[in-house]
């Protein structure tokens, strides 16, 4: 009889929000390997966005993921204007930088609250939650909408920030500061999420790098990088802000990092509307985009987007690819995972912000008959063995 | 033991939900909802059809005689129509509430009346 137990998580579970699956190897309580199974939310976005016009494919990337569809888009635009040439007028880049700190905001309270969800607190579930509502309203004060925004189009951005809504902004935020301070403090004094979350989900800071996770996960494990001071886009490069990192590289380090920037990000939305230039929001642009090839990079609020164009004069694109911040930290999430007990998985993967939709796009195309499968990891793994014992 | 406070004032608040539909918060200015068409404005260039990421609006005709079929069903409310008219002549207007039991009635049509 083998010593351990295979115990399949997924892809439908009461944990897990969406469709994924995890395949454990547990001797006893604790966990000794894990395979995932990535591929159940695969929907041909990247398929579909060769067939739409570089502005219907506008609206289609916001839906890729519905909590960092601001950041999406501006990885997005912000491909076509490299390949344009074009400069964005230096308001709109404020207005990017402000909805994008507002969007990750909103991502980190429903983060926050998730978390609560999983590790059975739903009295702090509610409570973020509830206060997550005001974010959401000053959203859809800028933009008409509570989710997908549709803030920005190619050349600059779709409405500007009037003096009232900037006031209305001021205000909530000052709010939402106040209310992440208060559940830093909840989440470092209560005792249900001290014993849930310390030592619990451990990632090195040497493996996080090795492993190349991204976003607050890596920066939880006090490695100092984030895009928007490394790369700076939008209005980074103006904005001074602290990149926040912590040094405890488990769960409670996460949530720390996570409280710490939202009060970064109300502290960026803060300096963004006391300087922002007076000016236009938009420029005129082609519709046909010269052929060129373009890399663009964003800090969603999970962590690093990437965005790779490939245009051939015409006004849709040659080639799209997407590599959402979940699929980056896939690798990390299953050595966190690793000697744990079976009953933090949950809230270890909770831990990374997974969002599997963005990430599913593992598709397999045969350039000479044309023909697209999809492969699972293992099959893919099968595969490469196969193949190598033949050479 | 840091939660007690904010328990107490939980329980004098009041709820943090609406009673809908018997009470409705205020209309949000620039919310993305209905259609609104200006035949008088519009010339007919067919933008708004040709972006729709949803291929929800169908220009009916050309020209300075055309019509507008825009289906609700299919909007995802992304205001690219709004967006690209260049006179202006489609609008997203702040009503929201568009349920219906039958498709058919989510199909606006839009119609000229002097043609």
């Amino acid at each position: 009889m083998p010593s351990t137990i295979k115990i399949p998580f997924g892809p439908q579970h009461p944990a897990l929000k969406e469709p994924e699956s995890f395949l454990f190897e547990v001797d006893g309580e604790y966990v000794v390997d894990v395979v995932p199974r990535i591929g159940y939310a695969h929907r041909g976005i990247e398929k579909a966005l060769e067939s739409r016009t570089y502005i219907q494919n506008l609206y289609l990337i916001e839906r890729i993921c519905g909590i960092c569809s601001h950041a999406h888009t501006t990885c997005y635009t912000q491909a076509v204007e490299e390949a344009l040439k074009v400069d964005v007028p230096s308001r709109a880049r404020y207005i990017r930088t402000i909805v994008a700190e507002l969007e990750r905001i909103h991502n980190h309270y429903l983060w926050l609250g998730l978390l609560a969800h999983e590790i059975g607190f739903d009295t702090l579930f509610m409570y973020t939650w509830r206060d997550r509502e005001i974010v959401m309203d000053l959203l859809e004060r800028i933009s008409g909408n509570r989710v997908q925004y549709a803030m920005n189009i190619i050349g600059g951005v779709r409405r500007d920030i009037t003096p009232e809504v900037s006031s209305e902004i001021t205000k909530g935020i000052e709010v939402l500061s106040e209310r992440m301070k208060y559940y830093k403090k909840v989440c470092s004094d209560e005792k249900t999420m001290l014993a849930r979350t310390t030592n619990v989900g451990v990632l090195k800071a040497k493996d996080a790098v090795s492993l190349c996770a991204v976003g607050p996960t890596l920066r939880a494990s006090s490695v100092k990088r984030d895009v928007r001071a490394d790369d700076p886009y939008a209005a980074y490069d103006e904005i001074p802000f602290q990149v926040v990192t912590n040094d405890g590289c488990d769960l409670a380090s996460r949530v720390a990092t996570r409280c710490d920037e939202v009060v970064e990000s109300v502290g960026i939305i803060q300096y963004a509307l006391d300087h922002m230039p007076k000016g236009s929001i938009e420029v005129i642009v082609s519709r046909v985009i010269p052929s060129d090839e373009v890399v663009s990079r964003v800090e969603a609020p999970r962590g690093e987007n990437l965005h790779y164009l490939r245009s051939n004069e015409t006004d849709k694109p040659a080639r799209y690819k997407i590599r959402a911040p979940t699929l980056a930290n896939l690798s990390a999430l299953c050595k966190m995972l690793i000697g744990g007990y079976i009953a933090d998985i949950p809230a270890v993967i909770a831990g990374i912000d997974p969002c599997f939709c963005c990430m599913d796009r593992l598709t397999f195309i045969d350039v000479n008959s044309d023909k697209t499968w999809n492969w699972k990891c293992d099959e893919l793994r099968r595969h490469a063995i196969k193949w190598h014992k033949e050479q | 033991m840091s939660m007690e406070a904010e328990l107490i004032r939980s329980l004098i608040r009041r709820p943090a939900t609406l009673l809908y539909p018997f009470k409705r918060r205020p209309l949000i200015e620039g919310l993305r909802g209905k259609h609104t068409w200006d035949s008088e404005r519009c010339i007919g260039c067919g933008l708004c059809a040709r972006d729709c990421p949803a291929f929800a609006i169908e220009m009916i005709g050309t020209g300075p005689t055309a019509e507008l079929k825009v289906d609700l069903g299919e909007c995802i409310f992304c205001g690219q129509c709004e967006e690209g008219c260049p006179r202006e002549a489609i609008k997203l207007t702040e009503f929201y509430e568009l349920a219906d039991p039958k498709r058919k009635n989510l199909i606006l049509e839009f119609k000229r009346e002097s043609v």
